[in-house]
């Protein structure tokens, strides 16, 4: 019987983008997206993350949620690197409609214009949009 | 007579505050909450839609969701006043109903 071992993963490795294209807090999406992502980051793919459209504003740095009585979840980003997702976008396009720069940001992304975020897209195997 | 808007939605992923503001009457009230509070930044595509109604009507913003969504230290619309739940409670009853853009 062959052994299972835990660390090597010698399936196909598959490119996987998370696309996060809504704001946090009205609606369940980012942070369930959030979930998605820290749990497949266990299976060794080629993970990619873009925040795109409202999505950005899940980045925003100085989130203080205690006065509206729910889990200030935007910490949890800095844990993305931890878990071997290091290819991090976000879209330049939807940052400056908002009034953000890099400086609003909770986290270290590399900003792309639009056309690089459609090439991306043209590259990968699956795509999951939050 | 003058009605308490208020708007839940943000104004780059849903129509909802140009829906309240072309129905809104001069003299009402326009209360941004949970994800409406974007429009509320200044600088955005979407200011220019408070901007042209400021004065006429008066607009709020909770405070509570401005700071969950870490836009306290973001520049706000000029003249845009900012509320918590207690000033929330006040407007309801200053105003003669509430209409409640879903």
């Amino acid at each position: 019987m062959e052994d299972f071992d835990d660390d090597e993963f010698d399936g196909p490795i598959k490119k996987f983008m998370y696309v996060n294209r809504k704001a946090p807090y009205g609606t369940v999406y980012a942070l369930e997206g959030l979930e998605v992502v820290l749990i497949t980051a266990a299976f060794d793919q080629d993970v990619s993350m873009v925040f795109v459209d409202d999505g950005v504003f899940q980045i925003k740095k100085d989130q203080e949620t205690t006065a509206i009585n729910m889990k200030n979840f935007s910490p949890t980003y800095r844990a993305l690197e931890g878990y071997e997702v290091e290819k991090v976008y976000a879209d330049k396009e939807s940052l400056e409609s908002r009034g953000l720069s890099a400086d609003d940001l909770v986290i270290p992304v590399e900003i792309l214009s639009s056309d690089e975020i459609s090439e991306l897209m043209d590259e990968q195997d699956v795509i999951v949009t939050f | 007579m003058a009605l308490l808007h208020t708007v839940n939605k943000s104004p780059f992923e849903r129509n909802v505050l140009s829906d309240c503001l072309r129905l809104a009457k001069d003299g009402s009230a326009v209360l941004l909450i949970e994800d409406g509070v974007y429009a509320a930044l200044d600088g955005t595509s979407a200011s220019d839609e408070i901007i042209s109604r400021n004065g006429s009507i008066k607009f709020f913003a909770l405070g509570p969701d401005i700071e969950a969504r870490g836009l306290s230290e973001k520049p706000l619309i000029d003249g845009l006043t900012l509320v918590d739940y207690e000033g929330f409670v006040d407007l309801v009853e200053e105003y003669s109903s509430v209409q409640s853009w879903l």
